[in-house]
């Protein structure tokens, strides 16, 4: 039997005066890897903070390990578009940021002890950063910054890591380096969502894609049926969609 | 001149410039790396018209202020949101009505001028055993919340969308730096005074996040650079005859211009 990680129904959200996404549902199971493509403003963004809880559920439903986002969130990582664009004169250790994370296993007033440490080692580890752990963040190149926030994301050892535009504004080798850490980290069984404009990238990690165009969305989960030509004349509005 | 020491009231002042000096940074350092410096002076504002009031109706001053500082920065988290991605117009919001309200309320004050004055300025060599009590239980208080609160404090201030993710009650925590803030302004209007307050909540966190090597360090630096400035500033201000407050707010601004030229960017 498969192991459903999440599941949605009939999502349906509008910011004031405009629709983003309507009625958009799929399932994904433990080790699934979905790429999700469209413009700016398509709802890509929004689909990943509606799953969060960041925005609120209004029509449709959202099921993470048959539960709801506050009752699993330790199970869930998260690496947003914004960590390439924060503070740099942040004056925190890659250590610091990291540990950060750590919250959902400590609790309210304990402190963080050498477990915590080894963990972070470990998920540092996993980035190739764990040399730079007492470095301070800001010191860092955008490639090697956003290993780090991936750590963050890992540190809680989530079954389900979300990915908002993890790429942005990062240089061509370091893209590589971090594409090939993603999907060690899918080969390894953990389930992947992330958005991204490199399409051909995200073509060549995940098994499942949604495609967020002008009247909907087409979602396909067969790789077989996933081919740079097709999701182009998609995205230009040549092909009948699926879903509308 | 007799020796520093031998007097009472010199010892109470520096007790109460070392407790201080322990409690701004704490509430300091979140403050300035939220990039929200302007809240330690429109509450000092605030704090002033609570003063004013207290010694209107008469009941101590720092009552009046912690009352007023707490009203302040619920009216600028308020008004913060009203105003978008231009918040920071409402801290010169509750700054202006601050600065009118003193200004009516002294009015009506007996002496109102030189009271407001020792406010606006500090008094520390003036401060009663019930004014270093408050400073003592300030200073616990911050020092407490801030080690209790550590790990959450330093999320919230990193990214305070990831820390909310992570469960951290991130709206509560920073409805509590609001409120240290407010009381932490109030009690030191009267040491170092109230024009002058929010340079010790930003300068010896400014000059620490210059040299400093993680948040850690920052924290620990603008404690001992607090300190520093303090009690420097308070047998200066004595062998010189000056104003203890102004002279402790221009030691921090020169060491830190001096920090700033003479270190080498990160």
């Amino acid at each position: 039997m498969k192991n459903e990680i999440i599941s949605v129904e009939g999502l349906t959200f509008e910011y004031p005066d405009t629709a983003v996404l309507k009625d958009v549902s799929f399932k994904l199971y433990k080790g699934d890897f979905l790429g999700i493509i469209g413009a700016n403003g398509a709802g890509k963004s929004t689909l990943i903070k509606l799953i969060l809880g960041l925005l609120p559920c209004e029509k449709g439903s959202i099921t993470l390990f048959g539960s709801e986002f506050s009752k699993v969130r330790s199970r869930i990582g998260y690496v947003s578009q914004k960590a390439n664009s924060f503070n740099t004169e942040f004056p925190a250790t890659v250590r610091e940021v990291v540990r950060a994370n750590l919250f959902s296993s400590k609790g309210l007033f304990r402190p963080f002890g050498k477990e915590d440490d080894k963990r972070v080692d470990e998920a540092l580890e996993l980035v190739g950063m764990r040399e730079y752990k007492n470095k301070l963040i800001g010191s860092l190149s955008g490639g090697q910054q956003q290993r780090v926030f991936i750590a963050r994301a890992l540190v809680s050892r989530p079954e389900l890591l979300l990915m908002d535009e993890p790429t942005v504004g990062i240089d061509a080798a370091s893209v590589n380096e971090i594409m090939a850490i993603i999907q060690k980290l899918n080969h390894g069984g953990m389930t992947i969502i992330m958005t991204n404009h490199d399409t051909p990238a995200l073509l060549k990690v995940s098994n499942k894609l949604l495609i967020f165009c002008e009247h909907g969305y087409e979602e396909f989960v067969d790789r077989a049926e996933l081919s740079l030509e097709r999701i182009s004349d998609i995205l230009a509005g040549k092909r009948v969609h699926r879903h509308e | 001149m007799n020796n520093i020491f031998s007097y009472d009231f010199m010892i109470k002042a520096f007790a109460a410039a070392i407790l201080i000096a322990i409690a701004a940074p704490c509430i300091g350092l979140p403050i300035v790396l939220k990039r929200f410096s302007a809240i330690g002076d429109a509450t000092s504002h605030s704090a002033l018209g609570g003063i004013a009031f207290g010694l209107l109706i008469g009941i101590n001053p720092i009552v009046g202020a912690v009352l007023f500082s707490i009203a302040a920065v619920l009216s600028i988290e308020a008004l913060r949101k009203k105003f978008g991605k231009y918040s920071e117009i409402a801290s010169v919001v509750v700054m202006s009505a601050g600065i009118g309200l003193t200004a009516v309320l002294s009015g009506f004050i007996k002496n109102g001028s030189s009271n407001i004055n020792s406010f606006m300025f500090g008094s520390i060599v003036a401060i009663s055993d019930f004014e270093l009590i408050l400073t003592l239980l300030l200073c616990a208080l911050v020092a407490g919340v801030t080690f209790l609160l550590y790990k959450e404090i330093f999320a919230i201030t990193f990214d305070e969308e990831a820390a909310a993710l992570s469960g951290i009650p991130a709206k509560l925590i920073n409805f509590i730096l609001m409120l240290l803030t407010a009381i932490t302004v109030s009690v030191a209007s009267r040491i170092v005074g109230a024009l002058m307050i929010s340079s010790l909540l930003v300068i010896p966190t400014a000059t620490a996040m210059l040299i400093s090597k993680s948040y850690r360090s920052t924290l620990i630096l603008s404690i001992l650079f607090a300190e520093l400035f303090t009690v420097s500033g308070l047998f200066i201000s004595y062998y010189l005859n000056l104003r203890p407050g102004g002279t402790i707010v221009l030691i921090g601004t020169a060491v830190l211009v001096i920090t700033a030229l003479v270190h080498k960017r990160k």
